[in-house]
């Protein structure tokens, strides 16, 4: 084996594991669509990256395409070196995936998806029983290792999806919207699952609707919307780009004076930015004792109805970009 | 890249043999949990016919003579001489169907679950490659299976003569992966919800004018027939089992039945293909 690793981590140019440039997929047809629109990414080695999108933003498209399983129109993704399009049966080493769907094997047990899943990728036979075994354990699935599929609970098919693909050791694991249609408890466990992968060495790549999830899991992530990458930065630093820690959204007596308002609220110390929203203002402002009963004080003259107060989000980061809700 | 093209030649052989040997194995492992299912899928048709055609019909009132297909035998040995190879190749036809076609069609639209394997470390074409090679050693053991009950359930003993066995391998080997191939060609071009049409549309009409109940040189009163048939790649089956088993019934020129099955496996095997590489990739 050590010599196929060699042979194809040997020339390694970057440090990028995933490097995809100038991406774009069209699906041709009567009505035809533009699934990705000119993607560039580059996902270092030991990360856990997210694509933060709506549905249909063109998240699993490039996964798909990543993964050697749609050809794309233009552009190129290579996996650790590897051009996907033109060696797809020698990338899908270093790759693990899990799809949206269960594409588990229902005509063979739970410890056979493993174990053959071993054989497909060159094990012995020896190796993949020690490694399904292994697997089976750190996945807490071992009491049920004769089980088939069907009788498995979503939560736990999910957990075998992704033991089965890093059963070969791949240095990228893609997952595409993992926490689909699991219960909290198990999108927890996924979660930890996931974290532990990465303190392993594979680099994760995951797709989500979910910003509680791109948040909380990942290091760094890229906002998609319509095929094109809008951003792309750690979670941190995307919520600091909204521009403070605190948001006040003040809601207003009809709209007297709100420029008056605006500029008042604007010299407070700590306040770092004033929009108009619908109905009233929005303050972003620096956390500071006091600061919010300043707030509130100046804009009671003004006929202050009612204030809400969050903080940034990744939600308030892509309503900012693309004046869309993400769940819309 | 120009080092794992390279350089990585035989290495990528390794990669791709073992990925190649799992997906065997794997099947292996099904077929074997399966078996009893499986053996009366493949018994039952030969079965029932043999014992229809050859035991039952004989035995009614009016004798053998109210058999319809009395005295097809030209070389004597009774309607069972002429059923034998017809069977077989109904039995390996048969098996290409359902060890490719079916699941196929499921896994295509149902359960997704072939993703699995074509994302091995192989190419898409040798997943689709196994998946003949497969079947053929099911329709090979279907086949085998037809010649105990040829053996004994018809009344009028079956006059089986093999002259070259180097032919009725080449025949029966080709016949399996033409199978296969039909399968998998099926399988991928039509929709899971259509699958049942399929028996009517298509498995039902080349099986009846597949030669498989009479030899493609009986024919030679419905000219039309014995033309149109040649489209119809079970005929090649049948006659080529036909020549290698059973020649006193007549049959069509061998080499030009070689050919013929070697023409419709190459034609089905690229067919099946693309149809399974436009199914699995987008």
């Amino acid at each position: 084996m050590a010599p196929i690793i060699k042979l194809l981590g040997g020339r390694r140019v970057s440090e990028a594991i995933v490097e995809i440039v100038g991406l774009r997929k069209v699906y041709a047809g009567k009505n035809s669509v533009t699934a990705v629109d000119g993607i560039d990414l580059h996902v270092e080695a030991g990360l856990i990256y997210g694509l933060l999108g709506p549905n249909g933003a063109g998240k699993t498209t490039t996964i798909s395409i990543a993964t050697t399983r749609a050809i794309p129109t233009a552009g190129s993704v290579k996996i650790a070196g590897v051009d996907v399009v033109a060696h797809p049966a020698l990338a899908r080493r270093s790759i693990g995936v899990v799809p949206q769907y269960n594409t588990l094997d229902r005509s063979c047990t739970v410890a056979e998806n493993i174990h053959f899943h071993c054989r497909y990728f060159g094990m012995s036979n020896v190796e993949a029983t020690a490694r399904t075994a292994q697997l089976l354990e750190q996945f807490r699935l071992s009491d049920r290792t004769q089980a088939y599929p069907q009788a498995l609970s979503g939560g736990l098919a999910q957990r075998l999806q992704i033991a089965r693909a890093i059963a070969h050791y791949p240095k990228v694991l893609f997952l595409d919207e993992p926490s689909a249609g699991l219960d909290p408890q198990s999108r927890i466990a996924m979660w930890e699952a996931v974290q532990v992968l990465r303190g392993e060495g594979i680099t994760v790549v995951l797709t989500t609707h979910y910003m509680e999830e791109a948040d909380a899991l990942c290091d760094r992530l890229a906002i998609i919307d319509h095929g094109r990458i809008l951003v792309e930065d750690t979670p941190a630093a995307l919520k600091a780009s909204v521009g403070g820690d605190q948001i006040y959204d003040l809601r207003m007596h009809g709209v007297r004076d709100s420029g008056l308002l605006e500029r008042r609220l604007q010299v407070i110390e700590g306040v770092t930015g004033v929009e108009v929203i619908e109905g009233g203002l929005r303050v972003l402002a620096r956390a500071q004792d006091g600061l919010l009963a300043k707030v509130v004080t100046i804009a009671n003259e003004f006929g202050l109805r009612d204030m809400t107060t969050t903080e940034p989000s990744l939600e308030t980061v892509f309503i900012r970009l693309t004046g869309r809700d993400l769940r819309e | 890249m120009g080092e794992v093209v390279g350089r990585g030649e035989d290495v990528r052989l390794v990669i791709y043999s073992r990925a190649f040997i799992g997906l065997m194995e794997r099947d292996l492992r099904v077929l074997r949990r399966e078996i009893a299912p499986f053996v009366i899928r493949i018994a039952m048709n030969p079965l029932l016919f043999l014992f229809v055609f050859t035991y039952v019909m004989p035995h009614m009132s009016g004798g053998a003579s109210m058999s319809p297909m009395a005295g097809m035998a030209g070389g004597g040995g009774g309607f069972g001489t002429v059923l034998l190879p017809g069977l077989m190749a109904v039995a390996i036809m048969f098996s290409g169907i359902a060890a490719v076609a079916l699941p196929l069609a499921q896994e295509f639209g149902i359960t997704r679950e072939i993703d699995d394997r074509v994302m091995c470390p192989l190419p898409i074409a040798a997943v689709a490659m196994e998946k003949i090679i497969f079947s053929a050693i099911q329709s090979v053991l279907a086949a085998a299976l037809v010649f105990p009950l040829a053996y004994y359930i018809p009344s009028t003993p079956v006059l089986a003569h093999v002259t070259s066995w180097w032919f009725l391998s080449a025949v029966v080997v080709l016949a399996s992966l033409l199978a296969g191939a039909l399968g998998l060609t099926i399988g991928t071009s039509v929709q899971p919800k259509q699958i049942g049409l399929i028996f009517g549309v298509v498995i039902v009409p080349i099986t009846f004018l597949g030669c498989v109940y009479y030899p493609w040189t009986a024919l030679t009163h419905i000219r039309w027939l014995q033309i149109g048939v040649l489209v119809n790649p079970i005929v090649y089956m049948s006659e080529g089992l036909r020549a290698a088993l059973t020649p006193s019934t007549g049959h069509m020129p061998e080499v030009m039945i070689l050919a013929m099955l070697t023409f419709f496996t190459v034609l089905l095997t690229w067919a099946g293909m693309r149809g399974f590489a436009r199914r699995v990739l987008s």
